[in-house]
């Protein structure tokens, strides 16, 4: 890439030209960006502790906690995981697509501290009332449940936090296009930005609406909220702050595939449209949680967990097709052409950053979305909601495709925006797949269990005298999936923090090279910009998904055609 | 390019194989939208959310109402000295039963025959919890307030345990109780 | 900049965040916050027959 169409278009702005990419980087942004990823990734070793202590748990025969520290620790481990550690890095993630690819300053560096200072501070404070004992309330915190004004409190801070970063981000975008720090069409990695920016907006609103009423009533300020209320809105920040996710992780697909491979979007007017269909209806699906709920009909339950006809599901086969696609034409441009899959053998899966993100997309798309939208699906719910299905899901998406998408891009965001390259790479190449198998394991052993009926959140299994042999065989899977997971994200975070520490300094030379394919000789890149039919092998691979997807969806309603008849 | 503004027209529609992919995916969301509305209509597992506003201390009386007039005998735990021990309650066919949850137990144990349909009023006294029928698992959530109406048709024999799946406190994973299909 | 072609209206649409950032928050506010709150609202009490 050039340098020269690069020069600083913001006059004044403190900051330097990357020496690996030419990129240019703001100190500002880069300042926060440092201070947000680093404190997510010690949220993330303090939920993984967590999660590490829960997994030896649930695999029944280990039963390591007791009874009060393991609701304690699942409440710790969902905060953590699914709001500090997520929300921390996606403030990240926002502030560099809104600054570097469009050659822009951010906008104010008090309110990004403000921004800063307000999650970290909610954070803590969320912690230290859990850990204290006094938030024994699950994540969710369902009403009547009730915690420790601080657990509110604390949260409230962490999403208007959030949402003054997101201010920051808009407000970047719109300094940006006024000062014309860039011309035509922002690039498709801050548009996903954007959309998870959009998204963070409705799921900070609910957020806000749910959390100060509930606030109120445990300092004895007001009433007690209706608890199915509580639970239609809670659910708009629940469930709509891991869409942020969604949007956020298809960015940093897009952008890892691109930094990787010179990989990019096969068509931008479809993916952007793609995109545009996750702003518009993703967030319906918060009714998922609400579909054997009492006071909300069949009609609203159907016309919302269908995402308004599974428009959001389109969008996510769309990117399910088109980043692979993308990854196919460049590497069939680089002269990678035999057979239908001879790309796929010469792509760099010693690379971490690419086996995190190829990793990332099948265990999203495979287990992650086919379960997602089966479980979601109204009656199907009805064999599925509050078993380990549901976390068994989850954990596929949130963790296996978002966590692993953030760790990927974790190995260039630490040599690019903290200068130093990583040390023990060896370990960092194997990281990925460790992570991945762990969780793929974890979640097998959770849907299995859950679909001999073993309900989330609980201590145990044994006292209600139901679940057999079977059962406590795929706990234990669930338990050694958790335990090499942890290990990996171990090694992740050792890598991470020892790389800030340790790593040799970059200082204008570009970064060590993770692997990367080389272009053959007598290829051009841009060679089959104008052939439709040159993605063959995403093409099988995308209909062997579909098969595997409509067999899980119908194998799930003969199951559900095997219950009693309820209305 | 990923991470550069976009300045040449870039607006096209799709075409070749993006434009078959996009087709399945569209027929596949078609599929699967349908499936919903059929299976409202024609399938017979489904959840309507009848449901209605109630006091839970209206609701405790209507059950101990429905415990006086129907029961027919008591039920104890083996191993459980949660659940301790309840009344069986056998509503008359057709007609309806009231269903607790409640810290840490499921109030009263049912006995319902084969075949007949019945309308399980299902609440929670004082926290959420989960009903979760084992082994068929069927699961509904009762929650303090609503009136949860679940027209329900047992079509297999035996004893069946409802398991409670919503996080209720320190005794929650040990919260059963019972429904006996004859 | 005068003479350039005309852009498609989805094309307008994808170009300006801000009406994707109040279309974004408009329609699941109102599919399902409002319509799930208005369901709430208009829940019978029960007759305990």
């Amino acid at each position: 890439m050039s340098t020269t169409s690069h020069n600083l278009a913001a006059p004044g702005t403190p900051g330097r030209v990357c020496g690996t990419t030419g990129l240019h980087v703001c100190f500002d942004a880069q300042r926060f960006i440092k201070l947000n990823a680093v404190s997510g990734i010690v949220f993330l070793l303090l939920g993984g502790i967590a999660a590490l202590l829960l997994a030896l748990t649930r695999w029944q025969t280990v039963h390591l906690l007791p009874v009060d520290w393991f609701y304690r620790i699942l409440t710790f481990h969902g905060l953590n995981m699914l709001i500090f550690w997520i929300l921390f890095f996606e403030v990240a993630i926002l502030y560099f697509a809104c600054t570097t690819p469009l050659n822009a300053r951010l906008y104010s560096k008090k309110v990004a501290w403000l921004s800063f200072a307000l999650m970290l501070v909610g954070a803590l404070m969320t912690d230290y009332i859990i850990l204290k004992g006094q938030a024994d309330v699950m994540m969710t915190s369902y009403l009547p449940l009730l915690a420790h004004p601080v657990f509110y409190l604390g949260i409230i801070l962490v999403a208007v936090g959030t949402l003054i970063g997101v201010f920051n981000f808009f407000a970047t975008l719109y300094v940006a296009k006024r000062d014309k720090a860039y011309t035509g069409s922002m690039p498709i990695v801050t548009f996903g930005a954007l959309a998870a920016a959009i998204i963070a907006v409705v799921t900070l609103l609910h957020g806000a609406v749910v959390m100060i009423p509930t606030f109120t009533y445990s300092m004895g300020w007001t009433a007690e909220p209706d608890p199915i209320w509580y639970r239609l809105i809670w659910w708009g920040l629940g469930h709509q702050s891991q869409q942020v996710n969604v949007c956020a992780m298809v960015s940093v697909w897009y952008l890892l595939t691109h930094i990787v491979l010179g990989s990019r979007p096969i068509n931008e007017a479809v993916c952007r449209s793609a995109f545009v269909l996750y702003i518009l209806f993703i967030n319906l699906a918060s009714a998922h949680h609400l579909l054997v709920d009492p006071a909300v009909g069949a009609t609203w339950k159907i016309w919302n967990t269908s995402y308004a006809m599974y428009l959001a599901v389109l969008a996510s086969m769309v990117h399910g097709f088109t980043v692979p696609a993308g990854v196919e034409v460049a590497m069939r441009e680089k002269g990678y052409t035999s057979g239908i899959f001879g790309w796929v053998t010469a792509l760099p899966w010693k690379n971490p950053a690419f086996s995190g993100t190829a990793l990332s997309v099948v265990i999203f798309g495979f287990l992650g979305g086919i379960t997602g939208v089966t479980l979601g699906t109204q009656q199907i719910n009805i064999i599925a909601h509050n078993t380990l299905r549901i976390p068994g899901h989850f954990h596929v998406t949130v963790v296996g495709g978002t966590t692993l998408a953030f760790m990927a891009l974790a190995y260039y965001v630490i040599p690019l925006i903290f200068q130093r390259d990583f040390i023990w790479r060896g370990l960092a190449r194997v990281q990925p797949w460790l992570f991945g198998l762990g969780i793929t394991l974890l979640a097998f052993g959770m849907s299995f269990a859950g679909s001999m009926g073993v309900s989330r959140r609980s201590y145990d299994i044994d006292a209600q005298g139901v679940y057999g042999p079977a059962a406590h065989l795929w706990l234990g899977v669930l338990g050694i999936g958790g335990v090499l997971a942890f290990l990996s994200l171990l090694i992740f975070v050792v890598l991470c923090v020892g790389t800030l520490f340790f790593g040799q300094k970059i200082e204008g030379r570009p970064m060590a090279d993770w692997g990367t394919p080389r272009a053959l000789a007598g290829t051009t890149p841009g060679s089959l910009a104008h052939d439709h039919y040159a993605t063959k092998g995403t093409m099988v691979l995308t209909l062997v998904f579909l098969a595997c997807f409509v067999v899980y969806y119908f194998a799930n309603w003969k199951a559900l055609a095997d219950v009693w008849p309820v209305r | 390019m990923s991470l550069r503004p976009l300045t040449a027209p870039w607006f096209h529609g799709p075409a070749g194989h993006e434009k078959i992919w996009l087709g399945c995916a569209i027929l596949w969301c078609f599929v699967m939208s349908l499936m919903m509305p059929y299976w409202h209509f024609r399938g017979k597992q489904n959840s309507t959310g009848e449901a209605y506003t109630v006091k839970p201390a209206d609701f405790l009386a209507r059950t101990e109402k429905f415990v006086a007039a129907n029961r027919v005998g008591t039920y104890k735990h083996p191993g459980n000295a949660l659940l301790g021990e309840v009344p069986v309650v056998e509503p008359p066919p057709g007609g309806d039963a009231y269903l607790i949850g409640r810290m840490w137990q499921w109030y009263p144990a049912l006995r319902l025959r084969q075949g007949e349909t019945y309308r399980i009023h299902l609440s929670a006294l004082d926290l959420q919890h989960g009903f979760s029928l084992q082994p068929l698992n069927m699961n509904f959530q009762a929650v303090p307030g609503y009136d949860h109406v679940l027209t329900l048709t047992p079509t297999s024999k035996g004893e069946f345990t409802i398991v409670c799946n919503e996080f209720c406190g320190i005794g929650h994973s040990s919260m059963t109780g019972k429904i006996f299909v004859e | 900049m005068k003479n350039e072609p005309k852009i498609h209206p989805w094309q307008k649409l994808m170009d300006n965040p801000w009406l994707l950032l109040v279309l974004g928050v408009l329609i699941p506010v109102l599919s399902y916050s409002v319509w799930g709150w208005i369901e709430l609202l208009f829940t019978k009490p029960a007759l305990l027959p």
